[in-house]
């Protein structure tokens, strides 16, 4: 696996690795309806296919060969190669999939590394490896960034407790804490730029392409035509997260077989095109 | 006669405050939802947004996912009645019979709706339904099939499933009581003069649990309208699985359009009441002739 692979090479990879007879499949990935689930990922995936949601006049886009070229591109290494029932599989499946040793390739978010080296969890934790998000030679890949953060409501009285605790949440202290009771591998990643310059935290074997791929994200320029939205696997507007689960519902049906492809884009473009109307973009 | 309305006068006084404080409880979030499903209220986009008449009303009826969603809604409730009512009756009169072990085997039958919704349809979907970790896909394996893909191929059937196995012991409990009330003499009486078990069960049990089942429709379809988390952790709402309960989440939590989703509530209460109309006139009926 080269450290930074092409969407060609992985599904020829994961063509090569299913073994259905022993019930390995190639590649486990998300296909759970869900803006923030299958959703994120196929997002995520469009952007290295060179398609975006939306267009700079916020015209959905998913009438565009782009976004065919990603679903079919999916669906057909899916499968080809991937688990049964994957329309109903999100993280914690694919999780469970690849930590009983079911699952030949996985691409999720970095902070499953650390689930999948722990041998209590994983069957598989000493086998692991670990590469960049795929691309396609677009010069965007298809890596997401995505955290989950500590907020203090505008309108609070306790502000300055607050603001204690994040610190100490966010701290070099906490994650020593972490790492004397959990172990190096279960620190949060992602949180200082000071975990990866230290010597314990260096020998982890998935740190350093967790931090490149931290690195590599661009949210403000994540597609290969010009966009304007903010996010890479999702559009920083209040409206994205009801508009797409609905879409990620139309395309896991069709993950499942229930519509075609074509169909599932059309859904897909109506539902969006209406919304983005009512709510006043276009 | 002055007496007679002095106690009636005293009654109701006596009745007021649990009276008063009930029609508090459901008036409460009755006057929210209907205050808010007349504004435009977008807590991400500014937040109170001005009185928009019916707009949230027309808006939400002329979605494309609304008649879907309450036919989906009317599907789920009416299967999960009919199996509900149909097995609990069967389950009620097996469990009736003296047997060895039956306080521990009438608490297994009753476990099930202890369970909560997301745990159950979780264990569901994990544990029984997957296609390949769970216990059905090794079932089928074991004869030499290809499992099946449940949530995907037959997401409202499983989803069904899931709901039935939950509501099942309330209804089995409910109906077991109703035959421990039944006259046994009349039975033996029937029995004698050269009934079949068939016409013993239809003339003298069925309509004795006329009232049970009437009581069973009744709670149940006001829960099963509303039912979510099953939905939730299974199909997240795709392949037809979306109800009207369903949509409304989506409206409100994550359009994050609260005007909308309240007009939506509003259009539920109406379908509950339609609802519980419907089957109340259906079973009171039988009800009533059985009991002439």
């Amino acid at each position: 696996m080269p450290a930074a692979p092409s969407w060609n090479f992985i599904a020829k990879a994961a063509r090569e690795m299913t073994d259905r007879a022993n019930d390995i499949n190639g590649i486990c990935l998300r296909g759970k309806a869900g803006w923030g689930e299958g959703g994120a990922f196929i997002t995520a995936m469009s952007n290295s296919f060179g398609a975006r949601w939306f267009d700079e006049d916020w015209n959905a886009q998913f009438d565009t060969r782009e976004w065919s070229d990603t679903l079919n591109f999916f669906v057909n290494m899916m499968s080809d190669a991937g688990p049964a029932g994957y329309a109903t599989n999100g993280f914690n499946e694919n999780l469970s999939l690849f930590q009983q040793g079911k699952c030949g390739m996985w691409i999720d978010a970095t902070v499953a590394a650390s689930f999948v080296t722990n041998p209590k969890d994983s069957t598989v934790a000493d086998k692991v490896g670990f590469a960049l998000a795929p691309d396609n030679g677009m010069g965007v890949r298809s890596n997401w960034l995505w955290a989950w953060a500590l907020a203090i409501p505008a309108g609070t009285q306790k502000e300055a407790a607050a603001k204690q605790f994040i610190e100490w949440a966010t701290s070099n202290s906490y994650i020593e804490l972490v790492a004397a009771n959990e172990g190096w591998a279960n620190v949060p990643p992602g949180a200082r730029t000071s975990l990866y310059e230290n010597a314990n935290y260096k020998d982890i074997p998935f740190a350093k392409m967790t931090l490149d791929s931290i690195l590599s994200a661009d949210p403000t320029n994540s597609t290969v035509d010009p966009s304007p939205y903010v996010g890479i696997q999702f559009a920083a507007i209040p409206e994205f997260a009801g508009i797409a689960t609905d879409v990620s519902q139309e395309f896991s049906a069709a993950y499942a077989g229930q519509q075609t492809i074509a169909e599932a884009l059309a859904k897909a473009q109506t539902i969006t095109n209406d919304a983005m109307e009512a709510a006043g973009y276009r | 006669m002055t007496g007679q309305l002095t106690t009636r006068s005293i009654a109701r006084f006596m009745m007021a405050p649990a009276v008063v404080f009930l029609l508090g409880w459901m008036l409460a979030p009755l006057i929210t939802t209907l205050y808010f499903s007349f504004k435009k209220y977008l807590p991400l986009r500014g937040g109170d947004l001005g009185w928009v008449g019916f707009e949230n009303y027309v808006k939400f009826v002329t979605a494309s996912s609304f008649w879907p969603s309450v036919y989906t809604t009317l599907i789920i409730v009416v299967s999960v009645l009919v199996i509900t009512v149909v097995l609990g009756i069967f389950l009620a009169l097996l469990l009736d019979q003296p047997m060895w072990g039956q306080g521990i085997v009438r608490i297994l039958v009753i476990a099930p709706f202890f369970v909560m919704p997301t745990v159950s349809g979780l264990v569901w979907k994990n544990m029984f339904m997957d296609p390949i970790n769970g216990i059905l896909a090794h079932l089928w394996k074991f004869f030499g099939l290809q499992p099946l893909e449940w949530l995907v191929q037959y997401s409202l059937g499983s989803v069904i499933m899931i709901v039935s196995w939950q509501w099942l012991p309330f209804a089995t409990l409910i109906l077991l009581t109703a035959i421990q009330s039944l006259d046994r003499e009349q039975l033996e009486a029937a029995e004698m003069d050269g009934a079949s078990t068939i016409k013993r069960f239809g003339y003298i049990i069925l309509p004795h649990l006329a009232r049970a089942i009437t009581i069973i429709i009744l709670i149940q379809t006001i829960f099963l309208l509303s039912i979510f988390a099953e939905i939730f952790v299974t199909t997240a709402g795709a392949f037809g699985t979306k109800t009207l309960t369903y949509l409304i989440f989506q409206r409100v939590l994550e359009s994050q359009n609260v005007g909308l989703g309240s007009a939506g509530g509003v259009y539920a209460i109406i379908l509950a009441n339609i609802v519980a109309i419907f089957l109340m006139r259906i079973v009171g009926k039988s009800l009533d002739a059985k009991a002439s």
